[in-house]
């Protein structure tokens, strides 16, 4: 009919806009409540240890290994790259400096976040998944334990907790890594090396790093077991909760990593308002 | 219709026009039923109508739409977190699965719930877990065996020790002898039976398998699928004894348990 309403195609792109957006807002809102009730757990009751150092094993002991290659690779890598760079203004002796203060500053705890990210996160959700499409999670609701409390704290905790030490072991390797590389392969004299490093990186530098990487920590348990808590049916469910998990962790971590950064350079500037000036 | 048993004790549990749906899918539309203290009520169905739903609802593992689940006359949404807690321990759940805990052994699944929920010393807990998995007549040497090193009927049997390891009042199965062979199905019936002839439990038992309905239930209720049926049509299509089932005129039920296509064959021709 001509006077009729104008017929609408079922799924135009405002309709998608809109989904997306309700979907989004859904997740928040669903992520909210989760950490809410895994963090008043954590206040009411802590987990049995019996329960929490596996998580502790798995996420602290089973990481290293992952974490020291990847702090050994980028120590040489940052020595490979900046090496030319510094010989052309004849500064190679401060390589050390440079070297250092990316690591601790950095590239540590982002390293040591996104390779937790890959190797816990992905686990986690893939595990509570396969617990949820299997229904042993209902299995604990129905024995009296608490889902929330008996997976997810542990595993929370167990990232918190252990997060500020992998990145240690990855700022600590990697500074190794870029001092073997400076003085054993690129001939830079390792006094020299020590001597511009040591006055270069404050403990300030290293401390905002490993503030950093307890927000990373806590935000790749929570993102990870979330996603499991949420998965869909089936192998594809729990397939695609690994991914989100390791995806949405990684773009967590980059944009805490922005906005922290910031926010630390300021609290920087307020302290210490003196450095400005020398800039 | 079955009238109830003639006491004043108010229904074990009860479902009063309860629904459920998962997102843009209705699952049970206005179900009321009722469980009463010692009967072993089984709940039959073709797959996706709603049984599986309707036992968690009544465990409270799942919240309704719409309606009211009561524990004992007393409505579950009336309680506390901490007293459906407490009272769900009342309840025993064989799962579809088994649902046994991967990262456990055997011992340590039927010792989860005693662990979790009581101070018990662990040579009481192992006395326990003993005396159940010898109950379900499977020796201690598969207690350090993993739930990936069992069988499927050792799955269930395992699952069927936890399950009734804190003693229960109220014992769940579902789907109990779902993707056993016929004579491990026959052990879960019977160790249906021993269940109800070692202690006083009220029995729910979510099925397709008309044997199991044969040997074990004293009530039957037929669930249809909700896709089948018209908007005023009530979703419970049969409530009663077993053998009445069986002498059922009602084609819905009849094809159902004699396992015939019956008109439902028309859907491969359209499909």
């Amino acid at each position: 009919m001509a006077s009729g309403p104008i017929a609408l195609s079922r799924d135009t792109l405002i309709h998608a806009i809109g989904r997306g957006t309700l979907s989004a807002v859904e997740s928040v809102g669903s992520l909210s409540l989760f950490s809410f009730r895994m963090t008043r757990w954590i206040c009411n009751r802590l987990p049995k240890r019996s329960v929490l150092l596996p998580a502790m094993y798995n996420v602290g002991v089973l990481s290293l290994p992952v974490v020291m290659v990847t702090g050994a690779f980028i120590g040489m890598v940052l020595a490979v790259q900046a090496y030319d760079q510094f010989r052309q203004i004849h500064l190679e002796s401060r390589l050390g400096a440079v070297i250092n203060v990316s690591l601790v500053k950095e590239l540590g705890p982002v390293l040591a976040a996104t390779m937790l990210a890959g190797r816990v996160g992905s686990r986690m959700a893939a595990e509570l998944g396969t617990m949820k499409v299997t229904e042993q999670i209902d299995a604990l609701r129905a024995l009296g334990a608490n889902p929330i409390h008996y997976l997810v704290v542990p595993r929370f905790l167990a990232c918190f907790l252990l997060i500020p030490l992998l990145t240690s072991v990855t700022d600590a390797v990697g500074i190794l890594g870029g001092w073997f590389f400076s003085t054993q392969v690129l001939g830079i004299n390792s006094f020299h090396y020590w001597f511009h490093a040591e006055n270069f990186v404050t403990i300030y530098d290293v401390l905002s790093g490993l503030a950093k990487s307890v927000l990373f920590g806590a935000s790749i348990a929570l993102i990870s077991c979330h996603r499991g808590f949420h998965c869909g049916a089936g192998a594809e469910g729990v397939g695609r909760a690994a991914t989100e998990a390791f995806v949405l962790s990684f773009i967590a971590i980059l944009a805490i990593d922005f906005f922290l950064g910031i926010f630390l350079n300021t609290l920087y500037y307020m302290i210490w308002p003196a450095s400005i000036s020398l800039l | 219709m079955l009238s109830p048993p003639s006491t004043n004790e108010p229904a074990k549990i009860s479902l009063h026009c309860v629904s459920k749906g998962f997102a843009t899918q209705p699952v049970l539309r206005d179900i009321s039923l009722e469980v009463h203290t010692g009967e072993t009520l089984v709940l039959i169905g073709e797959s996706g109508c709603g049984k599986s739903v309707s036992m968690k609802l009544m465990m409270a593992l799942l919240q309704p739409s719409a309606g009211e689940v009561r524990w004992a006359g007393r409505l579950v949404r009336d309680r506390t977190e901490t007293e459906v807690n407490r009272e769900r321990l009342r309840f025993g759940y064989l799962f579809q699965g088994s649902a046994l805990f991967d990262s456990l052994n055997v011992y340590e699944n039927v010792a989860f719930g005693l662990r979790q929920n009581t101070s018990l010393p662990e040579e009481d807990i192992r006395g326990v877990v003993h005396e159940r998995l010898q109950e379900v007549g499977l020796s201690e040497m598969v207690c350090r065996r993993t739930p990936a090193e069992l069988s499927g009927g050792m799955k269930k049997r395992v699952g069927l020790a936890r399950a009734l390891a804190l003693t229960p009042n109220v014992v769940f199965y579902d789907e109990p002898t779902t993707g056993l062979d016929p004579i491990m199905s026959d052990v879960i019936n019977e160790l249906i039976l021993q269940t109800r002839s070692l202690r006083p439990v009220t029995s729910i038992v979510v099925t397709h398998d008309m044997r199991t309905v044969q040997k074990v239930a004293d009530r039957v209720v037929m669930l249809y699928p909700l896709s089948q049926l018209e908007t005023n049509e009530s979703q419970i299509v049969f409530e009663g004894r077993p053998d009445e089932a069986f002498e059922s005129d009602d084609p819905r039920i009849a094809d159902f348990v004699r396992g015939r296509a019956g008109e439902r064959i028309q859907e491969l021709v359209i499909g």
